[in-house]
């Protein structure tokens, strides 16, 4: 299936949660959706016969000035297609559905973001930090991340 | 008068029969500096909890504040047993952007260099699997054969592990007059030695009962947990970007997809993981025979390209098949010379998190063997 037959799938069954399908090359084309209406629709996406993503390839946060948003990469085994979905949230209230139960590979994929972006994810089971000491303050990809000047002691920066 | 003061403990909400265990994060059979906390029930597995990040370097913010080619290095870095093939993805991810392509003798030098990391790497993977399961020598007579291949890569790009030897646009510097005819002993080396390890280890009678019916995954779960490479053809899913989402110039060459069978066990258990590295190998120099048959001996390394590489606004996820399994690289250009961001999506810290899964219920000696089947580097799961 093509990015626009999915989309259109999608469409009909979310209305206005799903936004237009961008495209301009060489960049794959994208979709971004609504945080509410995430789990709905990447439930749909593996559970439709005819979509059938069975596979979470990459989940990746990225910090624009403005706002937080994250990316899903899906890919389907069988029928070899892929598509891409996007959320975009606020700054001061970064917090998105988890998707865990769909996909399990979510699962730290979504504890790195959060780690490293504070993205929230809602109803994962066990949102701790994945790379960094529990006890880290602030997320260091976010692009106005100052480095603490200790640790426990520890003198940080080199 | 003083009272005495009892301690309010439920003594029936503590639980004595299980015993919490710490692994690590230093033990010599995890691969690196991996930390497990293993809940075991007399020596019964019940739960395992990773515990990742004593190597995280941050790669992806310390790749924003360089320029592209300035990040190549740092790829090096997250497997380090496979730099080649990190390397691929990542140089065809910044090609993508650019719209560039490359010559067509640097696609095979391209193909032959991945191809033949992707041997090194498994033969790590099979001799330090035999060492976790007690087997001593199939090492040694692997990593001397490693060796020799190692060579190669440091008489072509000047570094044995590390080489930063692919360019966006190319590569290093050209390969060195002797090179095919090296490539082709290798090969020779390799399939030799390959027969005496199936006789040493894989069809040893010992190994065999340590490693079959051991960690099963099923297909389904291997999915839904997003295992790649050899775990999850393991599990007998045939699914190999080289064939199913090819890129660079793997279509022009006729190999097959090894696939877990079952055949001392239950398909998707430790002995089927190692066995498809095995017949990998075969399939790797397959592909190299072709590519050095088909390489041509004259043409350029490098395309022409800008010194300072400006890709235009956008975004990519270029995906390829590394030894463990799919590695990809989601790169945003804003338009400037360095990444706005970039994101390494490595198989082993996807594989690496289907552990607890397969290893509950099986004894704690069980639980090294199937970690040393994941094959992970820990560099790259925790980047």
């Amino acid at each position: 299936m093509t990015y626009e037959e999915i989309h259109k799938i999608l469409k009909e069954k979310f209305g206005d949660s799903v936004g237009e399908l961008v495209n301009n090359p060489p960049s794959d084309p994208y979709v971004e959706v609504s945080a509410e209406k995430l789990f709905d629709i990447c439930l749909e996406l593996r559970d439709n016969p005819e979509l059938d993503f069975d596979y979470l390839m990459c989940l990746s946060g990225v910090d624009f000035p403005e706002n937080l948003q994250v990316v899903y990469h899906l890919y389907s085994m069988n029928k070899k297609h892929k598509f891409v979905l996007k959320v975009t949230v606020p700054k001061d209230n970064p917090k998105v559905p988890s998707i865990e139960r769909i996909w399990r590979s979510a699962d730290w994929h979504e504890r790195e973001a959060y780690d490293l972006f504070g993205i929230i994810f809602e109803g994962h089971h066990n949102l701790i930090r994945i790379f960094l000491p529990y006890d880290w303050e602030g997320h260091p990809l976010r692009k106005d991340y100052k480095e603490p000047e200790t640790y426990h002691g520890m003198r940080v920066p080199y | 008068m003083t009272t005495t003061k009892f301690i309010d403990i439920d003594f029936s909400k503590i639980e004595s029969d299980r015993m919490r265990l710490n692994v690590g994060p230093q033990h010599p059979s995890t691969h690196g500096v991996l930390r497990l906390e293993v809940e075991l029930d007399g020596e019964v597995v019940t739960n395992v909890i990773p515990h990742i990040g004593y190597l995280h370097r941050c790669f992806e913010k310390i790749a924003e504040n360089m320029n592209y080619q300035q990040v190549i290095p740092y790829v090096d870095r997250m497997d380090y047993i496979s730099s080649m093939n990190n390397e691929l993805p990542y140089v065809m991810a910044v090609e993508k952007l650019l719209g560039i392509k490359v010559p067509e003798k640097v696609e095979y030098i391209r193909v032959i260099m991945a191809e033949l990391n992707r041997i090194a790497n498994h033969q790590i993977a099979v001799a330090t699997f035999g060492l976790d399961a007690g087997a001593f020598t199939p090492f040694l007579y692997l990593f001397r054969d490693r060796e020799y291949i190692l060579w190669i890569f440091e008489k072509a790009s000047g570094g044995r592990l590390l080489f930063n030897y692919f360019w966006v646009g190319g590569l290093a510097n050209d390969v060195y007059p002797t090179f095919k005819e090296d490539v082709l002993n290798i090969v020779k080396q390799v399939r030799k030695t390959n027969k005496e390890i199936e006789e040493l280890l894989i069809y040893n009678k010992i190994f065999i009962d340590r490693t079959a019916n051991i960690g099963v995954l099923p297909a389904d779960v291997a999915i839904n947990y997003g295992c790649s490479g050899p775990v999850l053809r393991g599990s007998g899913v045939k699914f190999d970007l080289r064939k199913d989402d090819p890129y660079s110039i793997y279509d022009r060459f006729d190999f097959d997809i090894p696939v877990g069978t079952g055949e001392v066990g239950t398909v998707g258990d430790c002995w089927d993981r190692n066995i498809v590295r095995m017949r990998e190998m075969e399939q790797s120099c397959r592909i190299i025979e072709q590519a050095v048959a088909q390489m041509p001996d004259s043409g350029d390394v490098q395309a022409a390209i800008p010194k300072k590489i400006r890709p235009p606004k956008g975004e990519v996820y270029f995906r390829a098949e590394n030894p463990k399994g799919e590695l990809g690289f989601y790169i945003i250009s804003d338009g400037k010379d360095k990444p706005y961001r970039v994101k390494g999506r490595a198989p082993s810290f996807v594989n690496l998190s289907v552990l607890p899964e397969i290893s509950k219920g099986y004894l704690f000696a069980d639980l090294i063997v199937i970690l040393g089947s994941i094959d992970i580097v820990l560099g790259e799961v925790d980047r």
